[in-house]
């Protein structure tokens, strides 16, 4: 054979009498994944569903290492391939070096694939191999290998143990009404929500008003004597420039996503997260941990701005990993239904995508969360969130969010409740993390198993908390 | 102290957030009424979604302002839902309408994902801003159907307007299904990204922003905006302390 004869049998199987074809590495990988709204709006999905089972027959078949020799988004030109190339563990990778990625899919199913051993991989694996490999496996696959993995990280509490299950409290409010804000967190605390963070997005890009709730939530969190952190998640420069100003920052957080030009049209890149991160250990608040980033992706986001360089948009999300981890955060999550039915269409794409993320996430040794959430103009509505929910516990989810009633008010979309981590608490026999455990019983709003009943342990105790906020 | 409250202890903090605090208690789950109340929003904002825009009522509320109607390339809304890139390109066949000028501003007001918020906001706001810029060479208003905000730079880019001003209904919530938002981008053109912008968000009095503070903040934006020749992150939105001071 020719060389171009090797390389098209390479990306080539015959199914009964049909021969399918593939241009690239790219082309097999983006064919490979799971339907869904984005890939058909970017042109890179299989034009039909025997196509996308010729591709994971094709896929299944290469070496897991063809993902260090051919970069599916050119070295040259985007940074986030350099960092990932350049920042690959060979040594950690050693155990699955020569493995297929069909090999590699069983092997992570097998009773050889211990957290340890799980643990120790995380450095030698790209985000593409973990892409690639989710792309051969079936949901119940994606639960049961991210379970076995375990990421812990710590700032004023330790959140990842195991049988432990947080919630980031989102207080939101259209018009940063600092009343409104306490009145929310006030809520998720009595439901024994807030041990991931304190974490409210600004309806105001402004630098003042970022000032102004990180003095808030700092002067509760303060007067509560809450071991826990905060963080008002305004764009990396912002937050820069709060610190700047003597404002109380624990937690840095930004949006990240999977290509140079995709962070480009976040106005962020390598470096200014690295100088953001710098600055915040600087401050030195942590009291128990020095994880001081917060990271959300999503997949779609470098389809949105046009910067997909003709992956799917799976891959893409799983790169945006892969920036996250070299900045050691405190929490990580995939906001998998906010950015619309054009990228992930209805109930069924939103809850694969959930578990693809999270799965490709903690394999990458990311603390994963996951904003279980749907917008109004997707075809998904509160039993579809219900399962992706219920799912996500299943394969050890680190952390979700808690709105009040499921019901952003500023950001105009469902995400999940305080009582649906009460739901997944009791259901799971899970607990909210030790430090944070500690201070809801120790402030009567916990019982000694950790669990929150509907009738306070100390109800006085809680008509304090509510009293104290001056109504 | 009894044991049992004479009163919800919620009751005074809702006058500070709609938000769904203190819904109490079935269990683990929210009580059935709570329930109710978020299908009944749920489906009120799925209508909102799928409402057609009514570009005729509107163009007559601007009437003394001569506006120029067009449509986006998306034929029609389940397409609008799925092709955002269709929604940022203006119909070949209504870009005659579009005859380049000298203007210092362009403002449009498209549909995006509620119509409904535009109907409601996007003439007020408009007025209001109208009044502040006296000296400023303002083209027609573009009234945009099935229209995403970067619809916005292919209109101020066959105009020639140094800047556009995108009046847009955004995503609909629970609470609100009518909110409006309003992004700013400095030279328009086919390809800016969001970083590139200036964008005012959940503008729908008397829960969101109201339409002299939107107006007062817009205003602020469009004069930095053309003293320092940018938009975006670059131009930081300091205006609020300016405007409560």
């Amino acid at each position: 054979m020719t060389d171009v004869e090797v390389h098209l049998a390479r990306y080539s199987t015959a199914l009964g009498n049909t021969r399918f074809s593939f241009a690239d590495l790219r082309e097999v990988t983006a064919k490979a994944s799971p339907a869904r709204s984005g890939d058909a709006l970017a042109g890179v999905i299989a034009e039909t569903a025997e196509e996308r089972v010729a591709a994971r027959y094709v896929l299944a078949d290469l070496p897991l290492d063809v993902f260090l020799s051919e970069a599916l988004v050119p070295y040259e030109t985007d940074e986030v391939t350099r960092l990932i190339i350049d920042t690959h563990d060979a040594a950690a990778f050693a155990p699955v070096a020569t493995m297929t990625v069909g090999q590699f899919r069983d092997w992570l199913l097998s009773e050889e694939a211990t957290t340890k051993a799980l643990t120790a991989l995380a450095p030698g694996l790209t985000p593409e191999m973990v892409a690639a490999a989710s792309k051969l496996m079936r949901n119940q696959d994606l639960i049961a290998v991210a379970r076995k993995c375990s990421v812990v990280t710590a700032f004023r509490n330790t959140i990842g143990l195991e049988d432990r299950f947080s919630v980031r409290l989102q207080p939101n409010h259209p018009t940063d009404d600092p009343q409104g804000v306490a009145a929310a967190i006030l809520d998720g605390l009595l439901l024994g929500c807030g041990d991931a963070v304190i974490g409210i997005n600004p309806a105001s890009d402004s630098i003042p008003a970022t000032v102004a709730l990180l003095q808030l939530v700092d002067e509760l969190r303060e007067r509560w004597a809450i071991p826990a952190q905060s963080c008002v998640l305004s764009h990396v420069t912002n937050t820069l420039e709060a610190i700047k100003r003597g404002a109380p920052v624990d937690i840095v957080f930004q949006s990240v996503a999977g290509t140079q030009a995709a962070n480009t049209s976040f106005g962020i890149n390598l470096a200014v997260l690295k100088e953001a991160r710098d600055a915040a250990l600087s401050l030195k608040r942590g009291t128990v941990g020095d994880n001081v980033m917060y990271f959300e992706t999503g997949q779609g986001s470098a389809l949105s701005a046009e910067a997909h360089h003709g992956c799917d948009q799976q891959t893409i999300e799983a790169r945006a990993y892969a920036v996250a981890r070299a900045y050691d955060p405190l929490l990580v999550n995939t906001v998998v239904g906010f950015i619309g039915p054009e990228y992930l269409y209805d109930g069924k794409e939103i809850i694969r995508a959930g578990l693809e993320d999270h799965f490709c996430g903690k394999l990458l040794g990311l603390p994963m969360g996951v904003d279980v959430c749907y917008t109004n103009h997707a075809e998904a509505d509160q039993d579809d969130m219900d399962n992706l929910l219920t799912l996500l516990a299943a394969a050890g989810v680190t952390y979700i969010m808690g709105v009040p009633g499921a019901d952003d008010i500023m950001l105009n979309y469902q995400s999940t409740s305080f009582h649906d981590a009460l739901y997944i608490r009791r259901t799971f026999g899970l607990r909210a993390a030790p430090e944070f455990e500690a201070w809801l019983q120790h402030a009567g709003i916990a019982d000694a198993d950790g669990q929150i009943p509907e009738i306070p342990p100390d109800r006085g105790a809680t008509m304090r908390l509510l009293e104290s906020m001056g109504v | 102290m009894s044991d049992l409250p004479a009163k919800d202890p919620w009751a005074p903090l809702r006058q500070y957030t709609k938000a769904r605090i203190g819904l109490g208690r079935a269990g683990d789950a929210e009580p059935l009424a709570a329930s109710l109340a978020f299908q009944l929003a749920h489906a009120r904002a799925r209508d909102a979604v799928h409402m057609p825009f009514d570009v005729n009522t509107l163009a007559a509320e601007l009437a003394g302002l001569e506006p120029i109607t067009l449509s986006s390339q998306a034929p029609d809304r389940m397409t609008y839902l799925r092709r955002p890139d269709l929604g940022r390109l203006i119909n070949t066949n209504d870009a005659s309408r579009l005859a380049s000028g000298d203007w210092d501003v362009v403002f449009v007001i498209g549909d995006g994902l509620s119509a409904t918020g535009v109907m409601a906001h996007a003439v007020p706001v408009l007025r209001a801003t109208l009044s502040k810029l006296e000296s400023w060479s303002i083209a027609p208003p573009v009234v945009a159907t099935g229209a995403r905000v970067a619809l916005g730079d292919d209109v101020g880019a066959r105009l020639g307007a140094k800047m556009v001003v995108m009046l847009i209904g955004e995503r609909p919530g629970l609470s609100a299904a009518d909110s409006l938002g309003i992004y700013l981008t400095w030279a328009p053109e086919t390809g800016r990204n969001d970083a590139e912008r200036n964008c005012l968000s959940n503008i729908h009095p008397p829960d969101g922003m109201g339409y002299e503070a939107a107006a007062s903040r817009l205003v602020w934006l469009m004069h930095e905006a053309r003293r320092r020749q940018v938009t975006g992150i670059d131009l930081k939105d300091e205006g609020e302390a300016l405007t409560l001071e």
